[in-house]
């Protein structure tokens, strides 16, 4: 499993860098332009932009700037200890104007803030008011849902009326991708169990899967990449692993087969990997993702930087390159978290001999 | 930093919208789909086998033929046999009969030879003995046809009494 993160290591490390050099270089142009040129409001910033695809949003954006700004509105909902506070979050004018509901709303840096009679941002209330906005990323996961529905109903609606004849059509397509899932991750990595767990694991690959796709879109949510939603997903795996663990799994845990001396070290070691485990998987996905976004947005930056046509070949040449990448990076990323999950709850329900299973691991760390 | 927060909104629509979307998918797709795979997997699986049950009769049905047809062969070459021996057989019985008939026949003929050549020797030595006496009637007649001549018989013959 380590083998494939390592693949992608140096990927992520080069785009990591790269956003480095991006931030801190602009972040020195801004210095230096708010030094030269006070006044010029059209100076171009990257990380913005950047940070504005990639971040959830109150409005689904499509074009424009501030004011101009063409989006639509997503419904708002606030829950505060005066209850729920519902409106259209064109209510707040691209941030521009405040809403009075149970409290006084403003929208900052897409953020709502409880604002006083002054409209001076209250931290205190802030603190205490719980966002559950459809935002862009929600209403994305929605749109989401309702085409993963819309193929495996009419998916299954097909086999209910071509019965166990050849598949056709959408079915040819979908079928080889849920037997991947059956046949490569589900039975390697659980076994005999396998089928049980195959429902969760098909709905899991084809949801991260299907999002992947949908955040390559050019005005899409990048709501795989988003650690909320990853993080969502990784605890479900973590319910999952471990309350499908059986005895020798929590045995394993908690009376590690090593002299009892050694406990005060292993079983700490033990309880942090089953937390790990899904944790990585959060910043698997999370990471991803977001860095395709950042590479395909710091490439198409360039032209603005450089304030250049003659750059916008080379920029598009590059952006369909990694786009094209990302393709296979959205399978990828599902595939690598299903399988992992599958492999996680794999070690959980298995019935194995400690002995065996440590002198199998030894032997194999020699090699 | 803002990027690694999550958002617990979000947090909260992911977690209902999985659970639903797992919960339909669960009931209404995945549920038909892979039961239709498995069966069809079923079917496939107990075509092959009764495809390759066939295929085994068909075998068995074959070496049957085969079997029926050596052996047919195999009495068809016993049959020209025997027809071949009987055939023989036959014209050596026939072969013996008439050699027997002809050995017969020829001693019969040869018997028949034998009698008549002892029935010619018997009429022969009659004849013969007929003759004889005529003979000796004729030579006696004449011999004892005056004394002188029965007296020089009675000498001899009693010469030769006498040499005995």
């Amino acid at each position: 499993m380590s083998n494939k993160i390592k693949t992608f290591r140096p990927i992520l490390t080069c785009i990591f860098a790269l956003l480095l050099c991006l931030n801190s270089s602009f972040a020195n142009d801004n210095n230096d332009g708010a030094v030269a040129e006070p006044t010029h409001e059209e100076k171009f910033k990257p990380t913005e932009v950047i940070f504005e695809h990639i971040s959830d949003s109150h409005d689904w954006h499509f074009w424009g700037e501030h004011e101009h700004a063409v989006s639509l509105p997503l419904p708002v909902i606030i829950y505060s200890d005066k209850g729920f506070d519902i409106f259209l979050s064109s209510a707040f004018h691209h941030g521009t104007h405040p809403y009075h509901g149970k409290y006084t709303y403003i929208l900052k840096n897409d953020h709502i803030k409880v604002v006083d009679e002054t409209e001076v941002v209250d931290d205190a209330a802030t603190s205490k008011i719980i966002d559950f906005s459809i935002t862009k990323n929600v209403a994305s996961m929605f749109i989401s849902v309702a085409i993963i529905l819309s193929l495996f109903l009419s998916m299954a609606g097909a086999y209910k009326k071509n019965g166990i004849a050849a598949p056709k059509g959408k079915q040819s397509f979908l079928e080889p991708l849920v037997m991947f899932v059956r046949d490569e991750i589900a039975r390697p990595n659980i076994g005999a169990k396998a089928d049980k767990f195959l429902p969760f694991l098909l709905t899991i690959f084809f949801f991260i899967w299907i999002n992947n796709l949908l955040g390559l879109l050019p005005i899409g949510a990048n709501l795989t990449g988003n650690i909320a939603v990853t993080l969502t997903l990784a605890l479900i795996t973590f319910i999952v692993v471990n309350v499908n663990g059986n005895a020798s799994y929590w045995k394993h845990i908690l009376m590690p087969p090593v002299p009892w001396w050694l406990y005060p070290i292993m079983i700490p070691v033990e309880l942090i990997g089953i937390f790990s485990k899904p944790f990585a998987l959060m910043v698997r996905l999370f990471a991803n993702i977001t860095a395709g976004h950042i590479v395909v947005i710091s490439l198409v930056s360039l032209i603005f930087i450089f304030k250049s046509m003659a750059i916008a070949p080379v920029s598009v040449a590059f952006a369909l390159f990694i786009d094209v990448l990302e393709l296979l990076v959205a399978f990828l990323q599902a595939f690598i978290f299903t399988m992992l999950t599958a492999l996680f709850i794999g070690s959980a329900i298995e019935e194995h001999h400690h002995d065996d299973a440590h002198a199998e691991g030894a032997h194999a760390k020699h090699h | 930093m803002e990027l690694v927060t999550p958002g617990i909104g979000l947090v909260f629509w992911t977690s209902i919208v999985f659970a639903i979307l797992f919960v339909l998918l669960a009931k209404f797709a995945w549920k038909p789909i892979l039961g239709a795979i498995k069966e069809r997997e079923q079917s496939i699986e107990d075509a092959l086998a009764s495809a390759e049950k066939a295929k085994e009769e068909m075998k068995t049905l074959l070496s049957n033929n085969e079997r029926i047809l050596t052996e047919a062969r195999a009495e068809r070459d016993e049959l020209l046999k025997d027809a071949r021996d009987i055939r023989e057989k036959m014209i050596a019985e026939a072969k013996g009969l008439a050699t027997k008939e002809s050995e017969r026949l020829l001693q019969a003929a040869r018997e028949n030879i034998q009698n008549e050549k002892m029935a010619a020797i018997t009429e022969l030595k009659n004849q013969v003995a007929v003759l004889s006496i005529e003979i000796a009637e004729k030579i006696l007649k004449s011999e004892l046809s005056s004394d002188e001549k029965q007296k020089s018989l009675v000498n001899n013959l009693l010469q030769d009494v006498n040499l005995n």
